[in-house]
């Protein structure tokens, strides 16, 4: 297969090629869900949804809409893979890795520029990458993807759901206790509405949000629950909260979580990024 | 107790926390009828220190009367409870602390902005008293100046230096870092400060001589002064007898108690005279310098602790009446005919009373 040359011939070999004149808006998202080594990548018409998993009880999910690349061209209804997340990021970041904004790289013209092209079941993704004139082909060997798992959550099982705007979110979660080994999350329509609390070595802490508070822009909470998670399941989406600009916290019936980060990249278009979790055990009420 | 703190008093609250944790692991807490009181100590009694808040530091501050309680906590839970300091200002409306004897628990709620409710619920332990005997304002030596100073004097020792010798003269002031006896003195780096009088808000000599202390220590309190900006007194009277650092303004108090190391062939003060400045050229050649150290008789700032000073007797024996020290008679280390110079220890009252084994009267603390 010729490499110095992409000519629009070449296009007829690949499944999925998709570009972005900034590597940066596809990193950073992959960044907030790297807690693990290997991705599951979904491709449709619609967009790129990239997952990670731990342990069968936490599954992370990055939305990039089709509409964010610059190209986005598949030509089957779903192609699928499994990737090394940690050389694929390597590879993205390969000219270094500006670390001035988007704003200021956009001015400078230092951004990487990528193309990423597949070409089906059994090829390597072929990353090539662009910046100030050269370009560097990264070939990431692909593997049989797994089944992500189905946490079977759906809206209609969800009893309480809240919308809070991350700043506040952000300093309770650099905070939290780490010698707690669970986070446990109590939402209720009545005191104290939305309170995450910790059982440490010193002692216990709660963090109590009001549903009047003006960080809360949506408070539907229909029956008192109390849920514990592993703190060490929970600790990687603080990465995916550093960067979104609000989230949505949903327990259903099962008392399984889900946390949806709205996020915003270099050009301000919206991504979004999932965690769900597990509950921990069984918890009496108090 | 039940006492809420707001607005700006959060933060001082949290500093004085954050500053004890430079001293010991353990917060003592001991609410009193003339305000809270926040001790430390460290594990070799070395290093004593305690904030004392007057009940005007709170807006609210009630406590059960007549009932003595005291506790002890990890200070790291405590530091933990006021843990981003910077947005502590911004964020915290007010603080209110609660002690609940039953269920030997100390709650720390945090109101914040946007109406976020932080809740701490602390276990703690009894304890003992810790109360440090001493009497400052009789100190021989006494100076205060800006925390400015100070923190501009110790950012020229490196932060792994662990003593620091400061020594008077009737008009300056000179920092140097101490360098054990055995060190080789090709090796050692040697750093000195003078300070003049003038650059003191008070300085005021009745004894000239050097004192060595722990310079971590100090840092402690320096955290403190510089954040709220109070002026650091320096009360010492020689070497053996601790030397007692403090921040005070009309709601609060906190003095910092360090031992200092005793030479145990100082058994009298040295003269008054006036010392030679020494001159400008011999910083520039070591071997003078070093020549200058061993010799006998050394008029100028740069003593150490360590060598033996032989020196005409001191008519001024009254500046040795037998102040309040922190060591009791039984304890004196001067006892020791030969051996290294002995760090003092700080003597504590492990009961109720106040009596001290010492013949001045005790200080309200």
């Amino acid at each position: 297969m010729p490499l110095s040359t992409q000519s629009q011939t070449d296009d007829e070999f690949y499944v999925l090629v998709a570009t972005l004149d900034n590597a940066r808006n596809l990193s950073n998202i992959l960044k907030a869900i790297a807690f693990k080594d290997h991705a599951i990548f979904s491709a449709t018409p619609n967009g790129l949804k990239v997952t990670v998993e731990d342990s069968k009880c936490l599954q992370a999910n990055a939305f990039i809409q089709a509409e964010i690349f610059q190209e986005f061209t598949i030509k089957e209804d779903m192609v699928g893979f499994q990737v090394n997340l940690t050389v694929l990021l390597d590879c993205l970041n390969i000219f270094g890795g500006s670390t001035l904004p988007g704003n200021y790289t956009e001015a400078l013209k230092v951004s990487t520029a990528l193309r990423m092209c597949y070409v089906g079941y059994g090829y390597p993704l072929t990353l090539f990458l662009e910046e100030g004139g050269v370009v560097t082909v990264c070939k990431i060997n692909t593997q049989e993807p797994e089944e992500p798992i189905d946490f079977e959550f759906c809206s209609s099982n969800v009893t309480n759901k809240v919308i809070l705007q991350s700043e506040s979110l952000k300093e309770a979660f650099s905070e939290l206790d780490m010698t707690s080994e669970v986070l446990q999350i109590t939402m209720s329509p009545s005191q104290p509405f939305f309170r995450l609390s910790t059982f440490g070595n010193s002692g216990n802490a709660h963090y109590d949000y009001p549903k009047d508070s003006d960080m809360m822009e949506l408070f539907q909470c229909t029956k008192t629950q109390t849920n514990r998670y592993k703190m060490s399941l929970l600790k990687p989406s603080t990465k995916a909260l550093a960067l979104s600009c609000k989230v949505s916290v949903r327990t259903d019936n099962r008392g399984f979580l889900s946390l949806q980060y709205l996020v915003r990249n270099d050009d301000g278009q919206i991504c979004f990024v999932e965690y769900y979790c597990c509950p921990d055990e069984e918890v009496e009420e108090e | 107790m039940d006492c809420v703190v707001t607005g700006g008093n959060v933060k001082v609250l949290a500093k004085a926390v954050h500053s004890l944790s430079r001293i010991g692991d353990e917060l003592y807490v001991e609410p009193q009828e003339d305000g809270l009181a926040l001790r430390s100590v460290n594990s070799s009694r070395s290093a004593y220190a305690c904030f004392l808040f007057s009940p005007l530091f709170f807006s609210r501050y009630t406590t059960t009367n007549g009932h003595c309680f005291r506790c002890k906590m990890a200070i790291k839970s405590v530091q933990a409870v006021f843990r981003s300091l910077a947005t502590l200002e911004k964020n915290v409306e007010k603080c209110h602390m609660k002690l609940d004897e039953q269920k030997s628990r100390l709650t720390f709620t945090l109101h914040c902005k946007h109406g976020l409710l932080k809740t701490h619920n602390l276990s703690f332990q009894d304890s003992e008293s810790l109360q440090a005997v001493f009497d400052k304002d009789n100190s021989a030596n006494i100076f205060r100046a800006q925390p400015r100073l100070l923190v501009d004097t110790v950012v020229h020792f490196p932060s792994s230096l662990e003593e620091v010798t400061l020594s008077v003269s009737d008009d300056r002031m000179w920092f140097k870092n101490h360098v054990e006896e055995d060190a080789e003195p090709s090796k050692a780096m040697l750093t000195e400060l003078c300070l003049s009088s003038d650059e003191f808000d008070q300085f005021s000599v009745q004894t000239q001589n050097s004192i060595t202390f722990c310079l971590k220590e100090l840092r402690g309190l320096l955290i403190f002064a510089e954040s709220t900006g109070l002026p650091i007194s320096i009360h010492f009277d020689e070497p053996g007898s601790p030397v007692v650092l403090s921040v005070t303004d009309s709601i609060l108090d906190g003095n910092f108690v360090l031992a200092t190391l005793s030479d145990e062939n100082k058994l009298h003060t040295r003269p008054c005279t006036q010392p030679q400045p020494p001159p400008d050229d011999f910083n520039d050649d070591m071997d003078s310098y070093l020549i200058a150290m061993d010799t006998s008789i050394v008029p100028g700032p740069s003593v150490t602790a360590s060598a033996p000073l032989t020196r005409a007797e001191s008519s001024d024996q009254s500046a040795v009446n037998h102040r309040t020290q922190l060591h009791s008679e039984d304890e004196d280390e001067t006892d020791h005919a030969h051996g290294p110079p002995i760090r003092s220890f700080v003597h504590f009252s492990l009961d109720q009373s106040f009596l001290p084994l010492l013949k001045c009267q005790p200080s309200p603390w």
